[in-house]
């Protein structure tokens, strides 16, 4: 598949530069978009970009992004640059940015008013630093929603939950239906994400933001905390059967009626969508679990190294602006299953739950996430600890939580 | 030759010596240099890139602080001493028993030494397959009608360290057993006719002429076994990838997570610090007794 891709991308790209005087440009992107889904979305940048007269050069790396993201920072520090390169917008190429490694993009970004067309407006935050802007944000992707297979209910003969509380009463038929009741991945940064999402849910949105904003130790060592933990512990029995690995896996489970639900960012989405699964029918999205109805403006974004070679440094430009644009940012969003970074688009093709997501947008229900308050240090922590505490059923609730506490006091 | 007339030593071998030049300047530079920067580095708090703002001793109390990396040296200690036991010990059995002037030695042979042609990743992803629940040995064994069989060491905590050392095992004991086999080789044809004619029996003579007498081989297999061990890392990688949980996490992975993961590089060298530690712990006094020695004798 990927040959034909590159093959038919590099077939435009000679038409077009017979046609044009302007020479195409060869422009390397490294991204951990590989999933089906992923790829899919991911190829309609490709499209628009070659479009441009220049040339994308797909630097996919598989292994999501706690594999890719050291590939790509060692290539930045290492001296041998891409010409972009996706982060999650927020803390984790801060240092690359102090360190003048990343092109400030200020200029472009003031031409093109990307401050009125960008929203919410905490999303060109995160690309933010000292006042001026060093990436460009693509995508919101909140990670907080609980995906739940229609079939797998109608099997255990429960109806479908409407929201987390219902969803842990129903688990016993599940199991007695021979169904995992919670799918959940192997890699640690889904039980970390999973934990941060039942925490908004259970623990709501100041709690949220006192642990991760304002480190308050003392409150995550407290009762409101220990509520979420409690949570937590119910997800942990929940998920005991689940033996695969990767994030895609575990959807695949609840797709395929195997697990009952999966709490995942709307990146699942995709992973439906591919599967030919109609939202509502077959699967049934609970934003927030359904408990809290808010969408953290996580999400991707395209960082520009700074580079020497001024062709290349053309090129770059010419893809932020393509990243933007309104046809571009349909066509990935509506794949990729995430929201737009523009509020002034038309996605009329939209399934249900994205229409979800778009009305909590437009209600203003938003809060940062993690990647933009922690450092990836802390979040490292955190995530040792959670894949931990997700593994092991005897670990106690109350030496999580405690543990839990020493990584926000020590947190930055 | 005249002792009176003895050349300057430095220019003995003159050729020999500049040809080692690189070598020695890669040792000096790339090995003693980085070790030397990574230890300075600890020191201090970098996170993503290299800074010189020392912090003492805090990254260490950190890492000591750490139930990964406790859970890490824990996994290294168990799976170190059963590789180190169970390699020699297999190894040898197996040169033994390939030395008895068996038929088709040489096949023998070369299947033992097969697996050792792979790489860890390879291995790590053979053996993950082979030790799944649902695919593998388990699942076989209860094909056959055994229902209540269960083997699934990656997806138990407590016993993951060991569903590891069995992949390594395969994979490394038929080079140990090639080095013994060359070391029976090595041996005398007369020392076991000596033995027989004063009737010791076989296993005495192994156990006390034959590997006393190996003792350079089996000082050889350590060195290869030990350094195995202590960079032990695709292979787990591979396998669990550290999990279910951390439980099958080792120092080398803390490493690269805390260096590249993390974007704490203090912390990563702080580890990485402490495995040569344990390495020089290890290596110095077995030196010393080696090559140390010798001079007086």
């Amino acid at each position: 598949m990927r040959y034909q891709f590159m093959t038919a991308a590099l077939a435009v790209t000679t038409a077009l530069s017979f046609a044009g005087p302007a020479a195409a440009t060869d422009l390397e992107v490294t991204h951990w978009w590989t999933s089906g889904g992923e790829a899919a979305a991911v190829a309609e940048f490709a499209k628009a970009f070659d479009a441009t007269g220049n040339h994308w050069v797909d630097g996919a790396i598989a292994g999501s992004g706690g594999t890719a993201r050291p590939i790509m920072i060692s290539r930045i520090t290492g001296g041998d640059p891409m010409g972009a390169t996706q982060f999650n917008h927020g803390r984790q190429a801060e240092e690359l940015v102090q360190a003048g490694l990343m092109r400030d993009l200020t200029d472009l970004a003031t031409r093109d008013r990307w401050a009125e067309i960008v929203q919410p407006k905490s999303l060109l935050d995160g690309c933010t630093l000292d006042g001026k802007i060093y990436c460009v944000p693509v995508n919101i992707h909140s990670w907080q929603w609980l995906w739940l297979s229609n079939a797998a209910f109608e099997k255990a003969g429960v109806p479908v939950p409407k929201n987390w509380n219902e969803y842990v009463a129903a688990a016993p038929a599940l199991e007695k239906a021979g169904i995992i009741p919670l799918a959940l991945g192997g890699q640690p940064w889904q039980s970390s994400g999973a934990f941060d999402v039942l925490l908004t849910a259970v623990g709501g949105t100041d709690a949220f933001l006192k642990v991760y904003r304002d480190k308050d130790a003392d409150f995550a060592a407290g009762p409101e905390v220990a509520k979420v933990f409690k949570a937590a512990d119910d997800a942990r029995k929940m998920a005991k059967n689940t033996n695969v690995q990767d994030w895609n896996q575990a959807t695949n489970l609840v797709i395929s009626g195997n697990a009952g639900g999966q709490i995942m960012g709307d990146w699942a989405q995709g992973e439906f969508q591919v599967a030919g699964q109609t939202a509502g029918k077959d699967y049934t999205c609970l934003p927030g679990l359904g408990l809290n109805e808010v969408i953290a403006t996580g999400g991707d974004a395209f960082y520009f190294p700074l580079l020497q070679d001024a062709e290349k440094s053309k090129a770059q430009e010419a893809l932020a602006e393509t990243l933007l644009d309104p046809n571009t940012q349909v066509a990935f969003n509506l794949k990729k299953g995430s929201l737009p970074v523009r509020g002034d688009i038309d996605l009329k093709a939209a399934n249900d739950c994205m229409k979800k997501g778009l009305d909590i947008l437009a209600k203003g229900s938003v809060m940062p996430w993690t990647d933009q308050l922690l450092s990836q240090d802390t979040q490292k922590q955190k995530e040792d600890l959670f894949s931990e505490f997700f593994a092991k059923p005897d670990m106690t609730v109350e030496e999580a939580q405690k543990r839990f506490a020493d990584i926000v006091a020590s947190a930055d | 030759m005249s002792k009176s007339e003895r050349p300057n030593q430095l220019f003995r071998n003159l050729n020999a010596k500049v040809a080692s030049i690189p070598m020695v300047l890669t040792a000096l530079v790339i090995f003693v240099g980085g070790s030397a920067w990574t230890v300075l580095y600890s020191f201090t708090n970098s996170k993503l890139l290299p800074r010189l703002n020392f912090v003492g001793l805090d990254q260490y109390y950190r890492l000591w602080s750490t139930p990964r990396w406790l859970v890490s040296i824990e996994n290294l200690l168990v799976y170190g001493v059963l590789s180190l036991v169970f390699s020699l010990v297999i190894g040898f059995i197996l040169a033994a028993l390939l030395d008895q002037k068996i038929r088709f030695e040489d096949t023998f042979r070369t299947i033992f030494l097969y697996p050792f042609a792979l790489s860890f990743i390879v291995t790590g992803l053979v053996w993950q397959w082979l030790l799944n629940p649902e695919f593998g040995i388990q699942g076989v064994v209860r094909g056959l009608g055994w229902e209540s069989f269960s083997f699934d060491p990656l997806y138990n905590s407590e016993i993951v360290i060991y569903g590891i050392l069995i992949a390594a095992l395969w994979q490394g004991t038929g080079l140990i057993m090639c080095l013994m086999l060359a070391g029976l080789r090595g041996i005398d044809e007369d020392i076991w006719k000596a033995a027989r004619v004063d009737g010791i029996p076989t296993l005495k003579t192994y156990l006390f002429i034959i590997i006393p007498m190996m003792r350079p081989v089996f000082i050889t297999a350590l060195v290869i076994i030990a350094a195995g061990i202590v960079k032990v890392y695709d292979l787990v990688v591979a396998q669990t990838s550290g999990g279910p949980g951390i439980a099958s996490e080792v120092p080398a992975k803390y490493v690269y997570d805390y260096m590249f993961f993390a974007q704490n590089l203090g912390q990563g060298f702080a580890a990485s610090t402490m495995m040569l530690l344990s390495v020089v712990v290890v290596i110095v006094p077995w030196a010393y007794l080696e090559f140390g020695g010798k001079k007086h004798v």
